[in-house]
């Protein structure tokens, strides 16, 4: 069934688990370092390995981390949380489980608002945040390098303790056909948050963010909710898309031929944009969760909480609404400009003095237009200070926008800032009415047909004196007052 | 779990498959019995635990025992894998990993 007819048919529903890798120096629960590029096995303690008798603790700044999360998602922080013990058999992890918290999540009950393309907010219900550890990294030798087939396996446990945050949402309803677009914006989102805290690089082509999107589908948005299947570690935003959009046309076709969906794990393969059957749960989900008995609760003072809450950043979404007021743009303008990645930089623009229609005419117009050309990132090119002063120019009159082009390829290519490229290279506008009077009077003296069909009333002709005073000023007249001057004289 | 409570052999079956222990039918019954026996004695425990006693998951009342995030002392990789059946490339080498992907 293709997926125009399974969303006619069928009300989606999502469930998205995000992981994302903490920027803490150290591990969860020991003093390794939470760093890439060394050797296998380089960055690991008995604790890491679990070795009999290491003892795990907990990483302060990790603990920081996780509230500052949920503070942004608008959770409730524990009071007091435990950390449990999810049990399976699998060579990520030697100890043979995974540290995580279970029925005391350190952050609950939150939401996120996120912006879909066009505009239109969606809320997104959080249900918990917890902290965990990360696992080690298995490599499948022999056979394909896929696990089956392979001969034997290679672990690296580099990663295993790395702290977690997984953020787990309430089933988001509602959304039809605009689900995988949802989930997608979600997760962006999520990503947008993790770095204007500071607490991850949040790069999902590095696996720091992971998402699981669970989909189910039902008759109706009353009907009770549809088994669901989850598809794991879908690692791009357009990844995250095609999955969803995969998995509800698969589902539909399932329920359309009579037969039940399994609830199990699926994986995506990003080269066919499908998804294939993992594992059925039910039997592997027997995690025989249990306390931690090796690390004592955490209890966040509320003084802690509230001086992190204090100490928030400005969120990317409040952030977004604040400068569309303060600048007046239009929602698509807005738009625009967040998508180009211009935010930041329009609003240090602004900061050093620049009117902000000013600022994003320069960014999202010429300058973006020579970055393209020269396939370089726009906020390479030049500074804000510069596109500040160089909108400066212009409002005071010493540039035109053509002139100010010019300039702004001058300090593009490095040869100072706009004041020094205008006066360098003689592009300031023509302030001297002397040069410019002579200008016109020659013009004037050298076509007297066309002062003829002026003063005859044909005011369009002035255009055929403004190339001669152009030409004789080398472009830096100031059309309106050269058009002034014209009809003073002519009209005398 | 309840006092009436009593593993069945179906369970104690469930629990080796997750745990990978392959166990004989021989194996099975009498790790049934003496699980029983095990929970049985501590399910003395509920008769003092009451409803107003809150679950508890350690003996000595602590919390907040954090460290500061600075990186510590770590093993080599050679210490690491000192203790490993075998190795290859810095890296534990472990059987085939079955049933699951």
């Amino acid at each position: 069934m293709k997926y125009e007819d399974a969303i006619k048919k069928y009300d989606p529903v999502l469930g998205i688990e995000v992981h994302v890798e903490l920027g803490t120096a150290t591990k969860m629960f020991d003093a390794a370092p939470n760093s890439f590029g060394v050797g296998a096995n380089e960055n690991v303690t008995p604790v890491s390995l679990g070795l009999p008798g290491a003892l795990p603790v907990v990483n302060e700044t990790a603990v920081e981390y996780a509230i500052k999360i949920g503070l942004a998602l608008g959770c409730d922080i524990a009071e007091s949380c435990r950390f449990a013990r999810k049990n399976y058999f699998y060579p990520d992890l030697a100890k043979n489980f995974q540290t995580s918290q279970y029925d005391e999540p350190i952050a609950f009950d939150g939401s996120l608002e996120v912006e879909l393309e066009d505009g239109e907010l969606i809320t997104v219900e959080i249900e918990r945040a917890h902290m965990e550890e990360d696992a080690g990294k298995n490599t499948h030798v022999g056979g394909s390098g896929r696990i089956h087939g392979a001969e034997y396996s290679l672990v690296d446990y580099n990663r295993a303790g790395v702290p977690l945050v997984e953020i787990v949402t309430r089933p988001i309803t509602g959304t039809g056909e605009r689900a995988p677009e949802v989930a997608a914006a979600y997760v962006r989102t999520l990503r947008d948050v993790f770095r204007a805290l500071g607490v991850s690089e949040a790069r999902m082509e590095q696996g720091n963010v992971r998402a699981d999107i669970n989909v189910s589908l039902r008759e109706s948005p009353d009907a009770p909710l549809g088994t669901r299947t989850e598809t794991k570690n879908v690692n791009s935003f357009r990844s995250i898309e095609r999955a969803v959009r995969y998995e509800i046309a698969r589902q539909a076709t399932v329920l359309e031929a009579g037969e039940q969906v399994l609830q199990e794990t699926r994986h995506f393969h990003e080269e066919t944009g499908e998804t294939s059957s993992g594992r059925v749960k039910s039997d592997s989900d027997d995690y025989r969760y249990f306390p931690e008995p090796d690390l004592v609760p955490v209890e966040p003072s509320r003084d802690w909480v509230e001086q992190l809450r204090a100490d928030l950043p400005e969120l990317p979404a409040a952030k977004r609404r604040r400068l569309l007021e303060a600048w007046g743009f239009s929602e698509l303008e807005m738009r625009d400009v967040i998508n180009a990645g211009l935010l930041d930089v329009i609003e240090q623009t602004v900061a050093a003095g620049a009117e902000p229609a000013a600022a994003r005419k320069w960014w999202t117009g010429e300058i973006a237009r020579v970055a393209k050309q020269e396939d370089a990132e726009v906020t390479t090119l030049v500074t804000a200070a510069h596109v500040a002063e160089l909108a400066g120019l212009v409002k005071a009159g010493k540039l035109n926008d053509k002139l100010a082009r010019k300039v702004l390829a001058g300090v593009i290519d490095g040869k100072g800032s706009p004041t020094e490229v205008m006066e360098a290279e003689g592009l300031e506008i023509v302030q001297d009415d002397g040069a410019l009077e002579a200008a016109v009077d020659d013009a004037i003296a050298a076509n007297p047909d066309v002062v003829e069909k002026i003063k005859g009333g044909k005011m369009q002709a002035i255009g055929a004196l403004m190339g001669p005073i152009m030409k004789a000023t080398r472009g830096q007249a100031d059309a309106g007052k050269a058009r002034e001057m014209i009809l003073a004289k002519i009209n005398s | 779990m309840s006092q009436t409570s009593a593993i069945t052999a179906a369970e104690v079956s469930h629990l080796a498959d997750l745990a990978r222990i392959a166990l004989t039918d021989e194996e099975q019954a009498a790790l049934t019995g003496d699980l029983n026996a095990i929970l049985s004695s501590v399910a003395a425990v509920q008769e003092v635990a009451t409803d107003d006693v809150p679950a508890t998951s350690h003996p000595i009342a602590l919390s907040n025992v954090m460290r500061p995030d600075s990186v510590g002392e770590t093993l080599t990789a050679d210490e690491a894998l000192s203790g490993a059946p075998a190795s290859e490339d810095g890296k534990f080498l472990v059987p085939q990993i079955l049933g699951e992907d």
